[in-house]
């Protein structure tokens, strides 16, 4: 069974948000609107954190702007406590949502130490054509529950069918998030983390690589590079 | 019948038989109130929770506050009053129903908390389909509602015997009291059966008490977050629970004896007794609250520090010291001498102050942890909206009627128990206190 995860290389990345705007799009994740957003209640499955850090060779401290999807844990902080069995991680290490069983309690999303999830404060609308664009493989969540970033899995249940119709295992390149399928600057890198021979693999042995708040036991399955230091 | 019964017929029977002007106007309040919460409640289920202050990071606020706030309250009753049942306390007998009645009714206030904060209302009962049984929320479901069961019964028991003395009173309301009094006639065999029932339910209500509040505190004490995941928590909220009941206990006699005129029954000892209690139990909170700073502040994690900063010198600090003042300072300082702590006033002021302290306390757990996520992001300080404050009002104003109705349905103040106090008690403790002494204090 693939263990599927993501490599940030941050040195790299250029802030340019692309990734942010194409999970939005890609996920039917509602415009907040400038009031919402001052609120602090715009949804983003992936967000830009900053971070202190230094750059490499200097000590000049540098605020480093972090793109932030879901850890998906490999022993999740958020999963246990539902008390309805609404989040779980399956079997391939996706932590997954399940909307119609969300009682919208946000136990998950104060136990999350990353804040990644996000919760439907109301009933979410796109304004004029844009709701006619919504993405027919995601649906859209109602009011009162909590999603939360799914590394795309809807694309990968796509390549999956793709491959068995073609009479053909899996490949690596046919099943990447949009997020990392849109990164200008390729800094994103997806796969199974559990093949040797695959990029994130590799790339996760760089001595660059580190994860977020790894010292929480949290396992978390997105692998950050950088030559600086960095702090949270 | 001798003339001191006949006086204990009179005063404590008498609001159950007269509804005053007074009554009127607390439930025009409470009515108001009620109505106002109404509203706010509606608008919230037609809007969401978007009529909430709650931000992204703060997913909890005044919600979870009050629930952990009421349920702290409800420690008022069953607990201080089994306590003081099983240590022979003979002053309890005044008190103990007024408690009770306490538990019984907050703890639906605090599982409404609960219900007010879900997103999907609507999905409530998923927990009982789909129940997580590792979920520290679904803990608190089982311990609150198995709290309310017993303390029903633990306040329902007592209540027989009065019944029954309402029933042959109070031909007109017959209809209520006769199927509730089971059939009491006082004799022997009932009397033993009624001691044995009390006793068990005193012993079984203390441990299922304790739980409640471990339990509330392991919703937050469970998560890695900073100031939450602390092993410290447990007996810490059981402390704020029973220190913040018996403020509730000293506050609800004070009306009671007010109201109802029954100084010659809640006297002066009853609240200089209940007095030394809260002051045992600022000491003890305040004992806590300095380990558990302190602890914080000397490991000084980065993480840890930023919430503990956010208390004593960033947003929260006004709260924060107030709340030491409010819980530690004024108690003590009111509550120390014997020469404040005998006037009743002293102790009921000294009431209030806690009662505002733990609230604070309360918000200052929930509110600044989740302020400060590990990661920083952009956030809105989490101010909260008048829907969630109209709802705490109407919450309060209606426990505060539903109390008043108790009080005009069964009498307050347990007339059965004060009875026996007098008729049996005196001779029991003179017998005790010669068990004590040597040669049974026969002496030389």
């Amino acid at each position: 069974m693939a263990r599927w995860g993501m490599v940030i290389d941050l040195d790299r990345c250029t802030a340019c948000q692309a990734c942010v705007v194409a999970c939005q799009v890609e996920n039917n994740v509602p415009p907040a609107g400038s009031v919402d957003a001052a609120r602090g209640r715009a949804i983003s499955w992936l967000r830009l954190v900053p971070l202190d850090g230094r750059e490499a060779h200097g000590t000049r401290p540098a605020l480093r702007l972090v793109p932030l999807p879901c850890q998906h844990c490999d022993l999740p902080p958020c999963t246990p406590v539902c008390p309805v069995y609404a989040t779980q991680k399956d079997e391939e290490g996706f932590v997954a949502q399940i909307y119609p069983r969300c009682i919208g309690c946000r136990y998950c999303t104060t136990a999350c130490p990353y804040t990644v999830r996000d919760f439907n404060w109301r009933r979410p609308e796109w304004p004029a054509p844009m709701e006619q664009s919504l993405s027919p493989d995601v649906s859209v969540r109602p009011r009162g529950v909590v999603e939360k970033c799914t590394f795309c899995h809807h694309r990968l249940q796509l390549a999956r069918d793709q491959a068995r119709a073609e009479g053909r295992p899996l490949r690596e390149q046919d099943y990447v998030p949009a997020c990392v399928q849109t990164c200008p600057a390729n800094a994103m890198a997806f796969g199974d983390l559990d093949d040797p021979r695959s990029t994130v693999a590799r790339l996760s042995r760089s001595p660059r690589a580190f994860r977020l708040l790894e010292e929480l036991g949290t396992g978390p399955k997105v692998v950050y590079l950088s030559k600086g230091e960095w702090g949270a | 019948m001798p003339d001191h019964e006949r006086h204990d017929d009179e005063r404590l029977f008498a609001p159950v038989m007269r509804v005053g002007r007074g009554f009127w106007m607390l439930a025009a309040c409470a009515g108001v109130l009620g109505f106002l919460g109404l509203v706010a409640w509606l608008v919230q289920l037609r809007r969401g929770l978007s009529v909430t202050g709650l931000n992204v990071p703060v997913y909890w606020g005044l919600y979870i506050t009050h629930f952990v706030f009421f349920i702290g309250i409800s420690h008022a009753g069953t607990l201080i009053s089994a306590i003081l049942r099983l240590s022979n306390a003979e002053w309890r007998r005044p008190i103990t129903r007024a408690a009770e009645v306490i538990t019984v009714l907050v703890l639906f206030f605090g599982m409404g908390c609960i219900l007010l904060d879900l997103g999907r209302p609507d999905r409530a009962l998923f927990v009982l389909r789909h129940a997580n049984l590792r979920s520290p929320l679904l803990w608190d479901v089982i311990a609150v509602t198995t709290y309310l069961t017993a303390s029903t019964i633990y306040l329902y028991l007592p209540l027989i015997p009065d019944i029954a003395l309402l029933r042959d009173r109070l031909p007109q309301r017959r209809w209520l009291y006769r199927p509730l009094s089971l059939g009491w006639a006082g004799t022997p065999r009932q009397q033993r059966i009624l001691h044995r029932a009390i006793s068990v339910m005193a012993v079984l209500v203390i441990p299922i008490a304790v739980s409640v509040h471990t339990v509330v505190s392991w919703v937050f004490a469970m998560t890695v977050q900073p100031m939450w995941h602390s092993t410290i928590f447990g007996p810490y909220f059981v402390v704020g629970a029973i220190f913040s009941g018996i403020a509730a206990i000293i506050l609800a006699t004070a009306i009671v004896r007010r109201a109802y005129r029954l100084e010659a029954y809640l006297k002066p000892v009853h609240f200089d007794n209940l007095g030394i209690l809260l002051l045992v139990m600022a000491c003890l909170w305040f004992y806590f609250t300095f380990a558990e700073l302190l602890t914080t502040y000397y490991g000084a994690e980065p993480s840890h520090m930023a919430v503990f900063l956010s208390k004593t010198e960033g947003r929260f600090a006004p709260s924060f010291w107030t709340m030491i003042v409010a819980c530690f300072v004024v108690p003590v300082a009111l509550l120390a001498r014997r020469r404040t702590r005998a006037t009743v006033w002293a102790t009921v002021v000294a009431a209030l102050s806690v009662e505002i302290g733990m609230w604070l306390e309360r918000f200052l757990i929930v509110v600044p942890s989740l302020s400060v996520p590990r990661l920083p992001m952009e956030a809105a300080p989490y101010a909260p909206s008048w829907v969630e404050w109209s709802l705490f009002a109407a919450f309060v104003g209606v426990f505060v009627l539903l109390y008043a109705v108790f009080t005009k349905l069964f009498p307050i103040v347990s007339i059965w128990e004060v009875r026996e106090g007098r008729d049996r008690s005196i001779a029991d403790v003179a017998r005790r206190v010669e068990s004590y002494l040597p040669d049974g204090g026969a002496g030389p």
